[in-house]
């Protein structure tokens, strides 16, 4: 039985599954989904004492602090989200792991330099080069979500250079060089599918952080530009209203969860099955 | 017969950020091996015999010293000469749990020096893996399952058939049935015998137990803190041991006798303490804190290992006293 075959038997696994394909095919068929133009500002949008409107028949989710539908937004918002998650979060996953990987395996003099840049990219705070790195190049879309790369991918790079330190102390990538396997042929069959998991579990558990960065620099200016909605930026635009109208903070914050949950669920189940001493447990 | 596996004043240190002193894991070994022969290593946890294994196959480096393997100076190789050579030595590790990628099905792990040295065709090394599978005693039915799946026998059993699927010519074994329930221990000897007499495998045999060396070996070496202190032909050794150390190992091993034979009981010479840390070895002969009949000279001169007999080395200053007789 294939790996995907056995993963769709899990029920956690297969609801999660579900939800991203509901996430992905929201972001994607977003103008035929969504009842309203995300940003177009309703007459009836606001009360007559200019707070948002709670959810009711016409706006299903109501209305945010400028009058516009928060339903139409959510949608529109997951194409952003989605691929800020996914674009920002592969990338640092990418990188994080190649550079762990080598200086993990190499280790001695280039092993070190290569950590000790990381530990310096660490030390930076990473909201500040966040900002800077906006600064100098414009923010879009891609930019934004390479930025968040940029700053992502240290944490990667640490846990990935330890763990293949680990892994090639053990015993199996000893008795495969005894039989005369090449660095190559060891990185690929010996240590890769042992980092597999770490690799999933950080790159699932990313995709949130990642969201919620995005959401960071969005409220600072930096990031997705209004009025481009995404979930992050959705939750800091109403946040004054978070006690008034909580729903607006709350719905979106429920779908970076619910996206956050998916993705580490599924990765879960992928670690699992990926492994031979855990399979079908 | 000319020599086969030849290491001539080996020493490896290690060393450790924590202290300035090296780790002296092996001193000063030579050890000569002709085509064929079993050498059995015999020490205590700590004296360097599993340091000297991996020293044979060059799986570590040494500090000094030559090794040359089949009259090829293995140190100087280039990595992939040595990569190459790799097929004719081979390596059979303590705990197959974890000398075995859990990763691998039983298939590809005892598959992987084919793939490695690129032997035969795919179908070839499909055959190849059955036929060895079946000698070792692993059913064909089983090779998709993982190590895990396995007993412990079961397990060194795969990792035998990964050691003499490429035919080697020499074999390290360290430890390989220590891990093991001592009902399964003879299975597996028995095995790595066969496939010695078989195969013409020239074989070391790295064990902590006297009585399992006894057994398999032609010839064994005592090692104590990074030093062989004895070697000689096996029954040799065992029947006429020189070394206060071989004697007090020897003296050490069960036997089972009957309550009318006392006369025939031997002495158990009894060591106190442990192993010297090898960072901070002893002056003069390592062993003399510990020997029963130690001289005031052994802690000031160190002995050299000499010719007791024919093929019977000895490092002792007690022993050239005992022969000037």
């Amino acid at each position: 039985m294939s790996t995907f075959r056995r993963i769709l038997r899990r029920k956690v696994a297969l609801v999660s599954l579900v939800v991203i394909s509901l996430i992905f095919f929201a972001a994607i068929f977003a103008p035929l989904l969504a009842p309203f133009h995300p940003n177009e500002q309703f007459q009836d949008g606001l009360t007559l004492q200019g707070a948002p409107i709670a959810p009711n028949s016409h706006y299903l989710l109501g209305t945010d602090l400028l009058g516009r539908d928060l339903f139409s937004r959510l949608i529109y918002g997951a194409r952003t989200s989605l691929i800020i998650g996914i674009l920002a979060n592969g990338v640092a996953v990418l990188v994080g792991t190649i550079v762990g990987i080598t200086a993990g395996y190499l280790r001695g003099r280039t092993g070190a330099m290569i950590m000790r840049f990381t530990d310096l990219m660490m030390a930076f705070p990473a909201l500040l080069l966040a900002i800077t790195l906006a600064a100098i190049f414009s923010p879009s879309l891609l930019i934004v979500a390479l930025v968040i790369a940029m700053v992502n991918w240290v944490q990667i790079a640490r846990v990935i250079y330890t763990q293949t330190i680990s892994i090639s102390e053990r015993e199996f990538v000893e008795a495969s060089r005894s039989l005369g396997a090449s660095n190559r042929r060891i990185l690929v069959k010996h240590i890769f599918p042992h980092l597999a998991p770490t690799i999933l579990v950080w790159g699932t558990l990313g995709i949130a952080t990642t969201v919620l960065l995005e959401a960071t620099l969005s409220f600072l200016g930096i990031g997705v530009r209004p009025p481009t909605p995404s979930w992050g930026n959705i939750i800091f635009e109403n946040q004054t209203y978070f006690v008034t109208a909580p729903w607006l903070v709350f719905i979106p914050g429920l779908a970076i969860i619910l996206l956050a949950l998916s993705f580490n669920l599924l990765g879960d189940a992928l670690r699992d099955e990926l492994d031979p001493t855990q399979r079908g447990r | 017969m000319s020599a086969f596996l030849e290491l001539r004043n080996v020493r490896k240190e290690f060393h450790s950020p924590s202290s300035k002193r090296p780790i002296v894991a092996v001193e000063d070994i030579s050890i000569v091996l002709e085509k064929g022969q079993t050498l059995g290593i015999v020490g205590e946890s700590g004296s360097g015999k599993s340091t000297l294994g991996r020293l044979m196959l060059r799986l570590i480096e040494p500090t000094s010293g030559s090794i040359e393997f089949n009259s090829i100076d293995i140190l100087s190789e280039k990595p992939v000469q040595l990569r190459k050579l790799r097929s004719q030595m081979q390596m059979i590790f303590q705990d197959p749990m974890s000398s075995l990628n859990p990763r691998m099905s039983v298939r590809s792990l005892i598959g992987e020096p084919l793939d490695i040295h690129k032997v035969g065709t795919p179908s070839d090394r499909k055959a190849a893996v059955a036929e060895i599978a079946r000698k070792v005693g692993i059913e064909l039915s089983a090779l998709d399952k993982y190590p895990h799946e396995f007993s412990g026998g079961q397990r060194q059993r795969i990792s035998i058939a990964r050691a003499v699927i490429n035919h080697p010519s020499l074999i390290v074994a360290d430890e390989p049935v220590s891990a093991l329930d001592v009902s399964i221990q003879s299975q597996i000897l028995n095995l790595l015998m066969d496939l010695r007499n078989e195969m013409h495998l020239t074989f070391v045999f790295i064990s902590h137990d006297l009585s399992v060396v006894r057994h398999i070996a032609d010839r064994v070496a005592v090692m104590y803190l990074g030093n062989i202190v004895e070697s000689a032909p096996t029954e040799e050794l065992f029947n006429n041991p020189q070394h206060p150390y071989t004697k007090a190992l020897i003296s050490a091993i069960p036997q089972v006798k009957s309550h009318l034979t006392t006369s025939e009981k031997t002495e158990r010479i009894i060591l106190r303490g442990d192993i010297p840390n090898p960072a901070s070895a002893p002056s003069g002969c390592h062993f003399h804190p510990r020997c029963p009949v130690a001289l005031p000279t052994c802690s000031e001169l160190v002995p050299l290992l000499r010719n007791y007999s024919e093929h019977h080395e000895v490092s002792c200053h007690l022993v050239d006293v005992a022969s000037a007789k």
